[in-house]
């Protein structure tokens, strides 16, 4: 198989994709919710080659009893992230069924400011009635509704990332202004259950746009800039991103690897005892580590990149780091990022020009 | 001023405690100096907190924007604009910090408690301990148009919810027994069962029916602030808060009298009357002799007040458009216009306007002042100024008469603006020993000197010294 090289993404949340992951984890799990545990597994992803990370988030807890109830907020896991790395790009789950687009706005253009320009966004839904409580909202019941939410969230987010133009702030001395007014805009959206006016009270983004990841299926395509799609083998996964629409595809890979103490069966059957790792209809590599680099080579060509969702991080991420991902540099099959550039340039995707600068051009123009 | 004997002053061992505020966007941060730096860049909120954590600070506050300032339906476009989200930019300062206090200013009205709360308790874990919560609300419906609550509450009905809001989220942060988390990867549970408690709570502002996400932090939950000036945000204070803000902190007088209040307001909740830090906020201007630092003061406060600040502050006063006329001529003959205060923040509260400019008037008249002197002598005065020497003997005078707890330092510039604070005056404070020398806690609760948050108290834990 031929094709462009591969960009890696890794999914980081918790201890791993298997809700008794904690079970297989090298560290204590009161140590889970440490600043030193979330700092050591993003330089190890950074280290290993990772273009992005992603967190997992929702405002209930993760799993049920047995296994981990706790999770510290991802945006707040991804600004300290951001602030300890210095090449990797992170995007938190964020979703908008029920958070204010405003709130859910400045924090992500925020962490786009921190990082320099490393930052992305999982859109997600709350699927959980219970969410709507954390939010004190009434529930906003069925996929089509949820789906609604998440379009009209990620336009008003979007259009309040472009209400600064990029050089809104021109420090006039001998006018004693700040800003340029006319460079700052109302978004003034108003969708049909509310109305937000802005501008933001973040400057644009360095990005300008932060890199908006979501399933093609429940984001309209042209509010995306990467599809996560899901099918359980390589021909389901290109008919998904065939029709995707969107200008890059990732395809969702879980992945449990053999490991010098147990092969990756022996080790998928261990946690098995305690829980289900239950099936999402997503690419799925349970063997070796030559095995998954095999795979990988194969998407090429059908997908831009895949997202890692490993068993046990703590298991996983090592044998990734080690004989995975260097085979894929090795053969050129997967690029590694470099410092000092975006997050949308590791991908290869254009800085988008402000909608209202753009407006306000063509205005001129006439 | 003259240094008092210790053995004579109510409290000869107080300790001054000192917080940093990045940044206010009103005209008195300075960004028209080739030394201002960029207001966004995270290098310098790094080099602020760092400064500060080298200053052996309590805490670093990030300010909150809900919606960008307008005067008469127009941006306002002369004073610095634009600032990250606090709570995320303090996710990222506690992964280049150690030791610093981390707050948020984040409003009651905008937000809902189970999202806030989390995010807190996700800051204090990340900096452990070390997170702080500005209390603070909004009663216009100006901003409440950026979100999709929307609405307006009243100036009665906003603390109200404030305190609702307080109190569902200290059940939600208080609802994991200490030490529930698992020990060893071998334990049956990761997390000891039924230790996580649903938390309930209904309420006229809040139906909550959850299961929070996460543990207690090593300061058992966020020091919480305020700063409500009012009789009523006063008592909302000695009811709720750790720390105040305070506008009492120029003046000893006035800050003693401020103290004396709010000590009495903590009795009569029956709270120990040392339960409570008092934080003004200030500006400091140092300089080597008096001279200088009056000289520095003069050379700040053109840079702050511009021709166009000083006609823009002039007609907030008025009510009316003053752009075009000239701020280096006389005061404005026309009367002030009574307007409807519309909530924007062009639309500030100015009880009688006539009145004002009356004073105004005869003063300008008495001392042949332009327009920008006048608002320069007569707008909001703060701050201190002096030499490190006389400013340390000032504020251990302050201190240890129990007038105030420490100040809330604004520099005027970034990120520059804290080091003649950090290399002058906390030296010479220490010398006095009056501030501290080292970090002697970890968490934002010892800083300060704090007692237990108030709901891990029995009525005799306040009895205790804290």
């Amino acid at each position: 198989m031929s094709g462009p090289a591969l960009r890696l993404a890794l999914e980081i949340d918790g201890d791993g994709a298997h809700p008794a992951s904690w079970r297989r984890s090298a560290h204590s799990p009161d140590h889970l919710l440490t600043p030193r545990r979330v700092a050591r597994v993003a330089a190890g992803a950074e280290n290993a080659g990772f273009t992005l990370l992603t967190l997992e988030d929702g405002a209930l807890p993760p799993g049920a009893t047995p296994d981990a109830v706790g999770r510290i907020g991802a945006v707040e896991r991804a600004a300290f992230i951001a602030a300890s790395t210095s090449v990797v790009g992170v995007a938190p789950v964020v979703p908008l069924t029920y958070a204010e687009p405003f709130h859910v706005s400045s924090q992500l253009a925020s962490l786009d400011h921190i990082s320099v320009g490393r930052a992305g966004w999982v859109v997600s839904e709350e699927t959980r009635a219970e969410a709507a409580s954390v939010w004190g909202r009434p529930l906003v019941d069925g996929a089509e509704a949820r789906a609604l939410e998440s379009r009209d969230g990620v336009e008003v987010v979007r259009a309040l990332w472009d209400s600064w133009e990029d050089d809104a702030v021109i420090r006039s001395v001998a006018t004693s202004r700040y800003l340029d007014r006319d460079r700052l805009h109302y978004v003034d959206f108003t969708g049909d259950t509310y109305a937000v006016k802005g501008p933001a009270i973040v400057p644009r983004p360095p990005q300008g746009q932060l890199v908006v990841l979501g399933q093609p299926d429940r984001v309209p395509a042209g509010q995306l800039d990467i599809a996560l799609v899901e099918g359980r083998d390589l021909a389901a996964v290109g008919a998904s991103a065939a029709t995707a629409g969107t200008p890059r595809v990732f395809a969702e890979v879980e992945v449990a690897l053999d490991t010098a103490d147990a092969t990756a069966e022996e080790r998928v059957a261990d946690l098995e005892r305690h829980a289900p790792w239950s099936d999402r209809g997503r690419l799925r590599h349970i063997g070796s580590a030559a095995g998954l680099a095999a795979l990988l080579g194969e998407l090429r060509g059908v997908v831009d990149g895949v997202r890692l969702h490993p068993l046990v991080l703590d298991e996983d991420l090592p044998e990734l780091s080690r004989l995975v991902l260097p085979h894929l540099f090795e053969r050129r099959h997967a690029v590694r990022p470099l410092p000092g550039a975006s997050l949308r340039t590791h991908l290869g995707l254009d800085r988008p020009a402000n909608r209202y600068a753009a407006a306000a051009a063509q205005e001129d123009a006439r | 001023m003259t240094r008092t004997d210790p053995l004579d002053v109510p409290r000869p061992d107080a300790q001054l405690h000192l917080g940093v505020f990045f940044q206010g966007v009103n005209h008195w941060t300075i960004w028209s100096d080739p030394a201002s730096g960029s207001q966004i860049d995270p290098a310098n909120f790094r080099r602020v907190a760092q400064t500060a954590e080298r200053g052996l600070f309590d805490a670093f506050f990030l300010g909150e924007g809900l919606r960008l300032r307008e005067v008469d339906g127009l941006i306002h476009d002369l004073d610095v604009a634009g600032r990250p989200d606090a709570l995320t930019q303090l996710a990222a300062l506690a992964a280049v910090t150690d030791r610093i206090g981390l707050v948020s200013t984040s409003n009651t009205t905008f937000n809902e408690p189970a999202d806030l709360a989390r995010r807190l308790s996700g800051l204090d874990l990340l900096s452990e301990g070390r997170a702080g919560w500005n209390v603070v609300t909004t009663d216009n419906a100006w901003t409440g148009a950026n979100f999709r609550r929307g609405g307006y509450l009243d100036h009665a009905d906003r603390y109200r919810r404030a305190e609702e809001f307080l109190t569902v989220a200290r059940a939600l942060w208080d609802s994991w027994e200490d030490g529930v988390v698992s020990g060893s990867a071998g334990a049956p549970a990761w997390a000891a069962l039924g230790a996580v408690r649903q938390v309930r709570h209904q309420g006229p502002q809040f139906d909550v029916d959850l299961a929070p996400t996460l543990p207690r932090s090593a300061q058992g939950h966020p020091v919480i602030f305020q700063a409500g000036d009012s009789g009523e945000g006063r008592d909302f204070a000695a009811r709720n808060a750790d720390v105040i803000f305070s506008a009492h902190g120029n003046d000893f007088d006035d800050a003693l009298a401020f103290a004396d209040d709010l000590r009495r307001r903590l009795r009569a909740v029956g709270r120990p009357d040392d339960d409570l830090r008092i934080l003004p906020g200030t500006e400091i201007i140092i300089g080597a002799t008096e001279e200088e630092a009056q000289e520095k003061k003069r050379w700040i406060r053109l840079q702050q007040v511009t021709p166009a600040t000083a006609l823009g502050i002039a007609g907030l006063l008025w009510r009316l458009d003053l752009s075009g006329r000239d701020a280096d001529g006389p005061l404005p003959k026309e009367d002030p216009v009574v307007a409807e205060n519309d909530g924007s923040f062009g639309a500030r509260r100015i009880v009688d306007p006539r009145q004002v400019v009356a004073e105004w008037r005869e003063k300008a008249d008495a001392n042949r002042w332009s327009l920008r002197e006048t608002v320069i002598a007569l707008g909001p005065q703060r701050g201190h100024v002096g030499t490190p020497a006389g400013l340390a003997d000032k504020f251990a005078h302050f201190v240890r008469h129990g007038a105030v707890d420490g100040f809330n330092v604004t520099p005027y510039l970034i990120p520059d603006g804290l080091d003649d604070i950090v290399d002058l005056l906390v030296p010479a404070l220490q010398e006095r020993g009056v501030y501290r020398t080292e970090y002697t806690g970890t968490t934002l609760r010892e800083h300060l000197d704090l007692r237990a948050p108030l709901t891990h108290r029995s009525t005799t834990d306040h009895r205790q010294a804290g």
